[in-house]
């Protein structure tokens, strides 16, 4: 009972110490939420405004319906239409295209006649993720219009077989929907690894830590003081960008409600766990946040947020298994694109709640050596 | 000004100065309240006051370093105010805390200032040995800076101020956190520079007895210059109204103390020497009368008891220009002031002391509270604490006394439980605090050295917090709050957040909140450090009240005259207790101690010199 | 000025750049910050990160055993994307989809073969796109095995599947589409921001910390000496950076260099003059190191992760965003950086980025130059 009186007096004074001042108040969700909508709006593997390049040699009305029907697809934009791609070329080179679309002089007759033709395109690989996705996008529209020419010239033997493409839980290949809600564990886990962090390093260095070890608190009192309050305003910053994903970016969530607050409550605690970790090792807040920094950024690069873990070596997806994470990403998107349900969601939720457990032993183990 | 001879050039010239700073509420703080100021050639001049009486702000306007409000510095003949760095050749200046690099060798320190003052090779190789030989650096030059000795670190300081040869130095508060053997050294190489090279020197402190070598000190008290003239000139103001009186049998000197700062008519009393120097003030009703009771003890006064006087005067006008003062600073009078030791009796009235019989139960016989033996502390190779052993007994105010980095921190924290022993052992209360029940540590209390508040949080959620933390409830948990507001005069500035309200309120703050529980044992690290000689008396007053209740009291101290106030003490230095004892049987350590008035200070000097001696004897032997 | 101020002036420079560099050699955390973590980075997005997808595991649910049906799962397994296993039923592989054991599904049904010969059949190929961008690749892949099984059957069977317009397509600079050449680049930028700008924002701060500066002031050394001794140090450190990271990212991954050496040394000194710049201008400003690093790691390292172009292509932000990359000194960086190594020195691209470059770091440089003063406010 009276153990229970001296944690809850802890929290309250944390919970304080945090709300009391007007700049870390805005420091707890300032930040947040700005880095959520900026960086929301960034992270997108989408294009929407692809430059091309219009080298049509054809004039003719075939070349200009396939062009409107690029036009109007919303995805390109024609910047420039020159002669040849020899005037073409400089304005790739300069940046200011990402492809050039050649339309030859026999298009028309070439499909009047029933004989294949070819359309050449020119795309800058400086950036192959862009170029790779814009020549998808221009597949498809060309797919369609060649659909299009055989209803209406039915000349040939089709191909006899066709790719049929179902895309499963985001049908219509938004990245933002994929990077969105991973967004919410990154920036939490900034958030509570560096108020954990910084908590127990401002007490250093204000002296107070001496004070409360001095007072009948035992050190298990003292960690539970500084992790739970983190953890409490890590998962109101949760709730907060949840509800940003949710009706800001409007990316639809159909997992049970349960799961994501799972989700959420076992990742803020390891991330609560590995702040601790870096407080107890560090004794000036300048060194919790470069900390901090130190470790949160290898996680966010292997935690598949941008790159997916399955593309990577061997060796380094086993690395991945001790990043949390790489965990609440996955388990983000299952919960909201795949409509996932807690029983599902274990093989993630596990090792989370084990790295969580780790982590805050050997913070605690660490607490009591350092001290 | 004057034709002067030559002899007495005028080397700084400052008239009127003023300076304010933005205090981060929207208003200003004054540092300079018209300062005028006038060093010549040749003198080592002392600014002396207690903290925030405005010395380093004037030493920085001297230097350039911070723009003027209003006023005229001329330095060497040149107008600092339109040329800020005209000088800077001919100045050497050696800021607070040294200015140092930490992380470069001494020698680096002293090439990096050797090039930037454009000092040529030829002249390096000239200096560098007299430099090393003057600091006794030279088997050092290729430590960390960080690594140094505060002693070390000063004498590094100032040899590369003197890298060039300036016809002027500036010191700031050179001796501040450094052991007496190590600031009478600075003292005897600055005496030797000013007569060998024609220096001139401006040096602040905040050790009044520092300015008695001077040639003239400069008493500033809250951004004004109290009076200017001879050490003599300031001690003179307390003349023929100090005395030495000895405290009746039955009643401790410190106690005397206390019950004479109460009245209104002393202007200073401070423990010296098994007695009491007690200094009268000028002018208050009935004063005539005690004079003339206590003439025949009449000594010799000396520039603190002088100061002390000025300070009384001064606090006593700022009073009563400031009916309306807010709270900070000295305003409002102090309840210890009001005549007798109301707070103590009021205390003491209320049913509960502030010692509880019962959490002394566990105690050892005997009445001893602490226990030491044989504790050692490593930090790897480095031995700071080296076989320590004493014992406090119950209701004493205990001294651990020594200068920075003596280990005396280092014991502190481990009687605390904040850091582990390497060896030995040691009981507090009958616990080791470090592996002992939370509960253990329910009878002891602790002030740390930065005040060690919640400084977002507001007076009251402080106190409420620390409530909690010793597990006080319901009635008792009021009792005891009001008690703290009540006895440490709290009551404006609950809702205060505590970054904001002044230093002084901050260390009553701390203390409250170290009391709440009624520890049977306080301990206080460096209580008094950076403390106004007035709060310093007053925090003295409190604790003697605390011991006549039977709190154990453990302090630490840097100041070698606060052990006056302690029943028995140990000194420290280089890990190791130098001596320990009562002050009589300390001081009887010192070089003369025929002489009444040896301080503890000279025989800390003594010890230190002894020891030294041995080792090198020592060191010789094998 | 005359010859001897001019050599006193030096010596202080030197002085002061020696113990800037000895004071950066000493400190742990500039250890960690300015060596230890690029290496990292390095070594991640060299052997870790590729947005490209090699060996995805798809589940063939076989409902047709006809040779044909045989042919198209062998057009899989013969892809070096793909890596099939065969599954008996729709539900075993969707369990398996939804687990994420796989990452698609190739489903044939029964009447397969009877449609191609019919000349309208379907393979049904079905992703989990909660990794929409991976998902789009892969499918992007599956087309491109469909078509080969398809001209494979052409040529086999002399026959000619008409389609009226196909797609000629080159992938200018970046041929096999590695993203590791777009992505190592890249890596420069962090590299030169962390050293540039989240180092130097601390060690101004830490002479007002330390009280340093206060006896600096009272020696003759000038405020531009003190700015330019700081300089010098961390560029030296940003350049060795850029030196192993390039080693790096020609030795190991074996990106290539189309741009000449010296306009890409050029560039990156000027990035890093850029960097320091606005180091030094946030540690000038805030005077505290805890602030400083927030500041500096808010301001400059994340933009330069997130904003710059390095990762996410500036062309799909929303207009806003794309406003605010403008003010962005890594995102003209990247876009120097990519054309240098994958393009070659385009002038185009280099002059008006470059100039952007300068103008910022006359900016900035002249900021903190005019705002460090020997005063102590």
């Amino acid at each position: 009972m009276n153990v229970l009186f001296r944690i809850l007096a802890l929290i309250r004074k944390e919970l304080m110490a945090i709300f009391k001042d007007p700049r870390s108040r805005f420091v707890v969700l300032g930040p947040p939420i700005l880095q959520m909508i900026v960086f929301g709006y960034a992270g997108t593997f989408d294009l929407n405004h692809v430059p091309y390049v219009l080298v049509d040699q054809s004039h003719s009305s075939d070349a200009a319906r396939f062009i409107s029907r690029m036009n109007g697809s919303g995805i390109f934009t024609c910047v420039a239409a020159v002669g040849n791609i020899q005037r073409a070329r400089p304005i790739l080179d300069a940046r200011q295209t990402l492809l050039i679309l050649q339309i030859p002089q026999h298009f028309q007759r070439d499909l009047s006649t029933g004989r294949q033709t070819q359309i050449q395109v020119i795309a800058d690989g400086r950036n192959s993720n862009t170029a790779a996705l814009a020549i998808g996008y221009l597949n498809e529209i060309l797919n369609q219009f060649n659909a299009n020419v055989m209803a209406t010239h039915s000349t040939g033997t089709p191909p006899p077989a066709k790719l049929r493409i179902r895309s499963w839980f985001n049908p219509d290949l938004l990245s933002r929907w994929q990077i969105v809600p991973a967004m919410i564990g990154l920036i939490t886990m900034l958030a509570v690894m560096i108020l954990t962090a910084m908590t127990v390093a401002r007490e250093r260095e204000q002296g107070t830590f001496d004070q409360l070890l001095v007072a009948p608190f035992t050190p298990l009192e003292i960690m539970a003081g500084k992790v739970i309050p983190p953890i409490v305003v890590g998962l109101g910053q949760s709730a907060v960008i949840f509800l940003i994903v949710r009706y800001w970016f409007q990316v639809p969530y159909f997992g049970t409600p349960l799961a994501i607050i799972l989700t959420f409550v076992i990742f803020i605690i390891a991330a609560a766990g590995l702040g601790l970790l870096v407080s107890s090792i560090s004794s000036t807040m300048q060194q919790a946040l470069l900390g901090t920094f130190v470790l949160v950024m290898p996680c966010a690069l292997l935690s598949g947020l941008a790159t997916p873990v399955s593309n990577m070596p061997r060796v380094v997806q086993d690395i991945t298994m001790i990043n949390p994470l790489r965990y609440d990403v996955q388990a983000a998107r299952e919960a909201f694109l795949q409509g996932a349900n807690i029983h599902q969601l274990l093989p993630e939720l596990i090792p989370m709640a084990i790295i969580a457990i780790v982590s805050l032993l050997t913070a605690s183990w660490l607490f009591r050596r350092i001290q | 000004m004057d034709s002067a001879a030559p002899a007495s050039e005028l080397i700084i010239h400052c008239r009127e100065l003023h300076k304010s700073f933005p205090n981060g509420r929207g208003g200003t703080t004054v540092a300079l309240a018209g300062v005028s100021l006038e060093v010549r050639r040749g003198l080592i001049v002392a600014l002396v006051g207690p903290d925030g009486a405005g010395k380093t702000t004037l030493i920085r306007l001297i230097m350039g370093l911070l723009p003027t409000d209003s006023g005229d510095i001329a330095v060497l003949g040149n107008n600092i105010v339109q040329h800020p760095f005209a000088v800077e050749s001919d100045v050497s200046y050696m800021p607070q805390k040294f200015g140092l690099y930490e992380d470069l060798t001494v020698q680096e320190n002293l090439d990096l200032y050797a090039d930037l003052h454009g000092v040529s090779a030829l002249d390096r190789q000239e200096r560098y040995p007299e430099l090393f030989a003057m600091t006794n650096l030279g088997r050092f030059t290729r430590r960390l800076a960080g690594r140094l000795s505060g002693g070390m670190k000063q004498k590094l300081g100032l040899a590369c101020a003197l890298v060039q040869s300036p016809q002027l130095l500036i010191l700031d508060e050179p001796t501040v956190g450094v052991d007496p053997v190590s600031r009478r050294e600075l003292w005897a190489i600055l005496l030797n520079l000013v007569k060998t090279r024609s220096l001139t020197l401006l040096i602040s402190t905040p050790y009044l007895e520092e300015a008695e070598f001077c040639n003239q000190a400069m008493v500033m008290y809250q951004g004004t210059i109290l009076t200017e003239g001879s050490p003599q000139n300031v001690a003179d103001y307390a003349r023929g109204r100090t005395f030495r009186i000895a405290a009746p049998p039955d009643i401790k000197p410190r106690q005397l103390v206390a019950k004479l700062l109460s009245s209104p008519l002393v202007a200073d009393a401070v423990p010296e020497g098994g007695n009491v120097r007690l200094v009268l003030k000028a002018d208050a009703p009935g004063i005539a009368e005690i004079t003339a009771a206590v003439n025949g003890f009449v000594i010799e006064p000396h520039l603190a008891d002088g100061f002390m006087v000025l300070l009384r005067q001064a606090v006593a006008k700022t009073q009563t220009e400031a009916v309306t003062a807010t709270v900070g600073g000295v305003s409002g009078r102090s309840k210890v002031e009001s005549g007798g030791i109301p707070a103590v009796q009021a205390s003491s009235t209320s049913g509960e002391g502030i010692l509880r019989p019962s959490t002394v139960a566990t105690m050892h016989s005997d009445n001893t509270v602490v226990q030491v033996h044989d504790l050692v502390r490593k930090f790897g190779e480095f031995v700071a604490v080296n076989h320590v052993n004493f014992e406090i007994r119950k209701g004493e105010i205990f001294g651990l006394l020594g200068p920075n980095g003596a280990g005396k921190s280092t014991t502190f924290r481990m009687l605390c439980g904040l850091l582990p022993l390497t060896s030995g052992t040691l009981r507090v209360a009958g616990y080791d605090l470090r592996h002992a029940r939370a509960s253990a540590r329910q009878a002891v209390g602790y002030v740390a050295q930065k005040f060690s508040l919640y400084s977002q949080l507001s007076v009251q959620e402080n106190l409420a917090f620390f409530a909690s933390a010793y597990g006080l409830r319901g009635g008792r948990r009021k009792q005891r709050m009001q008690w703290a507001i009540a006895e440490f005069d709290l009551a404006n500035l609950l809702s205060k957040i505590t970054g904001g309200i002044p230093d002084g309120y901050k260390r009553r703050l701390a203390m409250a909140c170290a009391l709440l529980h009624e520890p049977a044992i306080l301990f206080l690290d460096e209580p008094t450090s950076g403390v106004d000689p007035l709060a310093r008396r007053e925090f003295w007053q409190r604790i003697t009240a605390m011991a006549d209740q039977g709190v154990t009291v453990v302090v630490t101290t840097h100041f070698m005259e606060e052990a006056e106030y302690c029943d028995r003490m140990v000194i420290m230095m280089n890990g190791r207790v130098l001596a320990g004892g009562t002050p009589t049987q300390i001081r009887k350590l010192s070089a003369n101690p025929e002489k009444h008035d040896g301080t503890i200070e000279d025989a800390f000097i003594q010890v230190v010199l002894e020891e030294q001696k041995a080792a090198l004897k020592a060191s010789a032997v094998a | 000025m005359s010859h001897k101020t001019k050599l006193s002036k030096l010596r202080r420079i030197t002085a002061m750049s020696r113990k800037e560099a000895r004071q950066m050699m000493r400190d742990p955390s500039s250890i960690a910050l300015g060596i230890i973590l690029p290496l990292l980075l390095i070594l991640l997005f060299g052997y870790g990160l590729s947005l490209d997808a090699h060996h995805v595991p798809v589940a063939v649910v076989m409902e047709d055993h006809s040779p044909v049906a045989q042919s198209v799962f062998g057009a899989f397994a013969g892809s070096r994307y793909f890596q099939p296993q065969a599954v008996n039923s729709m539900v075993q592989a969707n369990k398996l989809l939804t687990a994420g054991t796989v990452d698609g599904i190739v489903r044939l049904r029964h009447d397969f073969s009877r449609n191609l010969r019919a000349g309208h059949a379907n393979i049904q190929f079905t992703t989990n796109s909660i990794d929409a961008n991976r998902a789009r690749l892969i499918e992007n892949y599956a087309s491109g095995v469909v078509s080969a099984w398809l001209a494979q059957r052409e040529l086999t069977h002399g026959q000619h599947y008409y389609q009226p317009v196909t797609i000629q397509q080159y992938i200018w600079f970046n041929r096999s589409l590695d993203s590791r050449y777009f992505l190592i680049p890249g890596l420069l930028v962090l590299i030169m921001t962390l050293i540039g700008a989240l180092m130097t924002a601390l060690v101004v701060a830490r002479e007002w910390e330390r009280g340093t500066f206060e006896s600096l002031f009272a020696t003759p050394v000038q405020p531009g000496e003190i700015v330019i001794s700081k300089i010098i140090p961390y560029f030296c450190l940003g350049m060795l950076g850029l030196a192993v990271a390039v080693t790096a990212a020609r030795m190991l991954f074996h990106v290539p260099m189309r741009g000449s050496w010296p306009v890409l040394i050029l560039v990156s000194a000027l990035y890093l003059l850029v960097a320091l710049g606005m180091g030094l201008l946030i540690s000038t400003r805030t005077k505290n190191q805890f602030i400083a690093s927030q500041a500096a790691l808010l301001l400059t390292f994340l933009p330069a992760m997130m904003l710059s172009g390095f990762i996410f292509d500036i062309r799909s932000m929303p207009p806003a965003i794309q406003a605010i990359t403008f003010v962005l000194p890594a995102r003209y960086f990247v876009a120097l950086l990519q054309t240098l190594f994958l393009a070659g020195d385009i002038w185009s691209v280099i002059l008006p980025n470059a100039a952007v470059l300068v103008l910022m770091a006359i900016i900035f440089l002249g900021l903190t130059w005019r705002l460090t003063i020997k005063r102590l406010v």
